[in-house]
This record gives structure tokens, sequence and C-alpha cells, in this order.
């Protein structure tokens, strides 16, 4: 089903084209084409409802399209059968918007998790791992924990370990900042530019944190009414002059939401 | 109007066809590799070990109650004597099955539903599923496995505890001669009888699991969501385990 890796990864991560998802009557997602490039940071922006969550659901295969495509790796998953969708779901991590992380676990066993039930790796190399990946987000020493015991921001390094443990090509980041202040969503946006380039991981990253979020990005997809209606490098995003654009950023740098999200 | 009316069946029939597959795939999937039996034994103790207690509190009243009122009945008829085997039959055959289920659902049941809901709520379920785990597979067969092993049991020791619970009333207070109360176990309960209230115990197991893994599972996302959950789990169990009881009663007799 899956074609073997030759080694050399395609220039786009992921590929989505006239990507289609309607819920009822609601067209959520109107024909998205968007390109995620290998080995970069690809920030999905939008009002609120355009969309950006939905999409980012679609990559990460939790909700399937009515109709269009999607290529990650190279390889076309819309039409893959249900149990050939988890060697896909191996190429890559998520952060979820709150963590996500099992409150019945300790930060060790939540981040040990992928590791203990999809690898065979020995306790003593999962413990190798768990602790190396601690260390990567700044954790160590709190294996220990619960994930009730640590504070927001804590818990997003925590679940971010827990995404990058099996060494995944891709990470998807959904609102990593929600809930967090400015000095640590600064701080876990750095974190986020430092593992993309450690780990060389191609990532996604939907955010709401506009324009600071910029600043790690390398490329912008400026989502609108189930659309993705402008997508380049950061450069290019922020020197166009599209209307809707100015609009929505200047709603938010004013931090008046409803001007960028009445558009 | 007919056309809501349509709308309302269909959805109806859709909502039943779902919460049946929900059992298909949960019983698939418990027969399917990877098996772990650690998350069966973490269900187990939470279900089982830790009602314990309850069960045999609610057994001994359950008893107790039984040996009074079957006391004050039989003895118009002049018929103490029948005391043990009123009581043994109605415990084996009834109340132990019927009244176990309806506290394990109370108890373990609740805290099932809201913790999947809450699970589902906080994203924890697609963080299984974006992990390549499925998560019927780990969240509910488990314990619909851990169901089918404690509920018999629990229901065995709810009948030993009851039968000296109507001892304790019907022998100690009320002064039956106790070769009676046992004879009269021994020389009217069948092999019938026991099995008929495993059968009842093991299909509550199921039916219990199911419901308050379903309503929690399909949890509204939000904090009201969870609670309408638990609620209805504990609610539809109950149901379910009253309306099963009688068929499964009548059928097997």
């Amino acid at each position: 089903m899956i074609p073997p890796s030759n080694g050399s990864s395609p220039p786009e991560a992921i590929e989505v084209r006239d990507l289609r998802r309607s819920f009822g009557r609601q067209h959520v997602l109107n024909g998205i084409d968007l390109d995620i490039p290998t080995g970069k940071i690809t920030t999905i922006v939008g009002p609120s409802g355009c969309g950006k969550t939905v999409l980012l659901k679609h990559l990460n295969l939790l909700l399937r399209p009515d109709s269009g495509s999607i290529k990650i790796d190279g390889v076309e998953v819309t039409r893959l059968a249900a149990y050939a969708l988890d060697a896909v779901r191996e190429k890559f991590g998520m952060l979820f918007q709150a963590g996500a992380l099992f409150d019945s676990m300790s930060v060790f066993d939540n981040v040990a998790f992928p590791l203990v039930e999809k690898t065979r790796l020995s306790r003593a190399e999962i413990a190798a791992r768990v602790h190396e990946t601690l260390g990567a987000v700044g954790l160590a020493g709190m294996e220990n924990k619960f994930p009730s015991e640590l504070s927001g921001g804590m818990q997003k390094r925590a679940a971010l370990a827990r995404a990058l443990v099996h060494r995944p090509k891709i990470l998807m980041l959904d609102e990593p900042t929600t809930g967090l202040d400015p000095t640590r969503t600064a701080a876990i946006h750095d974190l986020v530019r430092r593992t993309q380039q450690n780990f060389n991981l191609s990532a996604v990253l939907v955010s709401h944190d506009v324009p600071q979020v910029f600043t790690i990005s390398d490329r912008v997809a400026f989502m609108y009414g189930g659309k993705v209606h402008l997508q380049g490098t950061v450069a290019e995003v922020m020197g166009s002059d599209d209307d809707k654009f100015k609009r929505f950023l200047a709603g938010r740098a004013s931090g008046d939401e409803e001007a960028g999200e009445a558009l | 109007m007919i056309e809501r009316l349509g709308a309302l069946i269909l959805d109806s029939v859709f909502a039943l066809g779902n919460f049946v597959l929900f059992l298909i795939i949960a019983v698939v999937y418990a027969l399917l590799p990877p098996f772990k039996p650690r998350l069966i034994i973490r269900q187990i103790r939470l279900i089982g070990a830790d009602s314990l207690f309850l069960i045999l509190l609610i057994g001994t009243f359950t008893g107790m109650v039984l040996g009074l009122q079957g006391y004050n009945t039989l003895s118009r008829f002049g018929s103490e004597g029948a005391l043990g085997a009123v009581v043994a039959l109605g415990l084996v055959r009834e109340l132990g099955p019927v009244l176990t289920a309806i506290m394990i659902a109370a108890r373990a049941g609740s805290a099932m539903a809201a913790e999947l809901g809450s699970m589902q709520a906080t994203e924890q379920v697609d963080a299984l599923t974006v992990m390549a785990i499925n998560p019927v597979q780990y969240l509910v067969s488990p314990r619909i496995i851990a169901g089918i092993i404690s509920f018999p049991i629990l229901t065995t020791i709810f009948d030993v505890i009851g039968i000296w619970g109507g001892y304790v009333v019907g022998v100690g207070l009320m002064g039956t001669p106790s070769g009676p109360y046992f004879n009269g176990i021994s020389g009217n309960m069948t092999g019938h009888d026991i099995t008929l209230g495993l059968n009842k115990s093991l299909l509550f197991g199921v039916v219990v699991m199911w419901v308050c893994c379903y309503k929690g599972y399909h949890a509204e996302r939000m904090a009201t969501g969870v609670s309408r959950a638990t609620t209805e789990a504990v609610v539809l169990s109950s149901i379910m385990i009253l309306a099963w009881d009688y068929l499964l009663g009548s059928i097997l007799l």
C-alpha cells in the first residue's frame, strides 16, 4: 500500500489539493490547496471559524474529507483503508491545544507511552529516550510529576516531548500557546523553533498569535471562508496588499478581536 | 410534521445502530491482538476490588431485610422453616445479580462514563488515535472484559453475605432454628437457580460496561456534556438491567 521510502524526502511533506468537507449543510472546507514544505515551519492563521482546526484534523487523519487529496510524505492518504493509516500516523507527532496528556499517568509514562505501545525497545532504551526528549524541552527532572502538578506552559512542554519521542518527520501543533501569557508564549515559540531545527522536522502550526508567531515561521497560509486565501513565505504574505489579510492583521494587532473575526 | 417525525425515527435508528455497533467493535477488538492484560487487571481493580466493601454492605442489609420480611410473612402461615430457602432463592435468582449490577453501575460505571467523557473533552481520545492506538481497543474492550470477570464474582459474594445477613436476623434475632434455615437452602436450591443468577450477572456485566463506556465515549466535548453522560449512563444502565432481568427471567425461568 505504501511505497518504500528511498531515503530522500519529497519536497513537500504534505500536499493538499482541492480538499472539501461539509458538516450537514455547513461547508467548512471549500477546496483547500496547501503545501507544507519539508524542513520548514508553516503557520496557518485566520479568523475563528475559518476552518483551521478542521483542516488540521484532516492533516492528522482524525477526519476524512468528502473529496480532494492529501499526500503525506508522498503517500495519498485520503483513500487508504483504516488499518493502513497507522503506518502514516507514525510519521507524525501532534501537540493538541490543551496538551491532551493522560492525567492518570506521570510525565515519564506519558512521554514513554508511544514507545511502550508501538515499539519493541527495552525499558532502558525507552528510559534513555524519554530523559533525552524531556531534556530537549527543558523538563529534565520532572519525570515523576503528574500533569495536574504542572503549570500550563510545562504541560505544553511535556506534550511536545510526547509528540517528539518517537522521532516523527512531521510535527503538527494546534494552537500551542493558547492560555499562556506573553512571556511563556515567546518561550514556547522559541522551543518550537529550536526543536524543529534540532530534529529537522517539517512543522505545521495552527496559531492565533498573530503577528508574534511569524517570527518563527518560514511560511504562512492565511485561511478565510474555508479556503487558503493567501500562502507564501512570511515576507511574501506580510508584503501582500490583500485587503482581507490586512484587515485580519489590523484586528489582531490592535487586540480588537471583533475586527479580525468580522471579516 | 411527517418530515420531522421521519427524521426523528431515522435519527433514533441510527443512534441505536451506533449503540449496537459500538459493542460489536469493542468485542471484536477484545479478541484481536495486541492483548493488554495489564489494562484488564487495572479495570478489575477499579470495578471489582474497589466496589467490594459497598457490595458487602449492601449484601448484608439486603439479606437482613429479606430475613425480617420473610420471617414476618412466613410466620403468619407457620412456615418459618422455609425462611432459608426464601432468602437464598430471592438473592441468588434476583436480588444478587440485579442489586450488584445497579450498585456497580452507580459506583464504577458513573466514574467510567465521566473519565471517558473528560478524556474526550480534553482530546486525550484523539491523542490515542493520532498515536496509532485504537481508542476503543485501548479504553473500551478491557473494561468490557473486566466487567465480565468482576460481575459474577461480586454477585456471588453478594449472595453469600446476604444469606448470612438473613441468618443473623432470622435465626439470631427472631429465633428460627438454624438447622432448617440451612437445610431449606440445600434442599430447595438447584443448580439451575445458581446458573440463572450467574448468567444474569454475566449479561449485566456486559450491559453496564457497554452503556457506561458508550455514554462516556460519546459525551459532548464540554463540562455539561460530561455530567449529562454520567447521569445518562447510570439511568440507562439501571433501566437496561431491570428490563433484561425480566426478559431473561421469563425466558430461562
